[in-house]
């Protein structure tokens, strides 16, 4: 039976996330996961201080409910389908090792920055919320996100999803080759 | 009925990013540093896929099972929204190492520290909100 904790190739893996958006599409609705962010901001009120979010949530609320399904699709797969461990590249897992950040290969997320411990450490907290931040931020600004833009907008030759997705890997590898060596 | 079937589309989407490993901070770090084929595989072969579909359906004309056009509407034209924008995502993408799909995964597979970065998210989304008229679009 342990096959079924193994990952899933990404022959396997593409052509599903390619399911979820057609199934999305026949549904009559789109494939895009950071919309949801701004129906939360609605459904706080955000309304009464910028028109942004002055709109009808209720016909958002398939996606609210896509995302409580894949909140417990994250927990089933989580408890019953795989052992929670991601093995990388030797080479990447070295590299993060003189960042001090040792747990590839023994975990899915790294404990150095997602455990209750690491939460005390100030510099974990501002990687945290300043990540969250620019993806909540820079997701709206470019009105969309790796679901909406690299895959729904790609997949319908988008150019200003080509744009987007330049970005995204522009940010990336800025963040990754020349802002993690300052932090870490 | 038509709740249920969206939850289970969710649930399933869910157990995707979690077992293609595209939900964890280590392959996305991976990515950046062009450390494996596997991201560029997965991103790729959808994109093939949805390609060839989305062609499919605009050619063929095919309609959502309600019967209305698909939602396959053209992104309004602009450049600056799209490129700036685009960096800031990237460079929370990469930080986080997390995008909005895989974060609400992650607080179901009891990362809990994932929060604040969702708590953030939503954040960082109100605040383009209050700054929208004043940015370069």
């Amino acid at each position: 039976m342990n096959w079924i904790y193994e990952p899933w190739p990404w022959y396997i893996s593409g052509p599903l996330i390619a399911l979820t958006m057609f199934i999305l599409l026949f549904l009559g609705k789109n494939f895009g996961m950071s919309s949801n962010l701004r129906t939360a901001c609605t459904i706080g009120g955000a309304g009464k201080v910028a028109d942004f979010f002055k709109f009808d949530w209720k016909t958002q609320r398939w996606n609210l409910i896509v995302v409580v399904g894949a909140v417990i699709g994250g927990f089933l797969a989580n408890n019953y389908l795989s052992n929670n461990s991601v093995n990388i590249n030797d080479d990447v897992a070295q590299t993060l090792e003189s960042y001090g950040i040792e747990s590839a290969d023994d975990a899915y997320l790294p404990s150095e920055l997602f455990s209750a411990e690491a939460l005390s450490n100030p510099k974990v907290l501002a990687i945290l919320i300043v990540g969250g931040f620019l993806v909540g931020f820079g997701a709206r600004y470019a009105g969309g996100c790796t679901s909406g833009h690299a895959i729904s907008g790609l997949s319908n030759l988008q150019l200003p999803s080509l744009i987007s997705v330049i970005g995204f890997f522009i940010g990336g590898l800025v963040m990754i080759h020349l802002i993690y060596p300052l932090i870490f | 009925m038509k709740s249920i079937i969206f939850l289970i589309v969710g649930v399933f989407f869910g157990i995707v990013m979690y077992k293609s490993e595209a939900a964890s901070w280590f392959r996305i770090y991976e990515m950046f540093e062009f450390g494996s084929f596997h991201m560029y595989g997965i991103i790729g072969s959808a994109l093939a896929i949805g390609v060839v579909g989305v062609q499919l359906i605009k050619r063929k004309q095919i309609k959502a099972l309600n019967g209305a056009d698909m939602h396959l509407q053209p992104k309004a034209k602009s450049f600056w929204r799209y490129i700036l924008g685009g960096i800031l995502f990237g460079l929370g993408w990469a930080l986080a190492g997390a995008c909005p799909g895989p974060m609400y995964v992650l607080i179901g597979a009891g990362y809990l520290p994932i929060l604040l970065v969702v708590g953030s998210a939503i954040l960082g989304t109100f605040v383009y909100g209050l700054l929208k008229s004043k940015l370069p679009h």
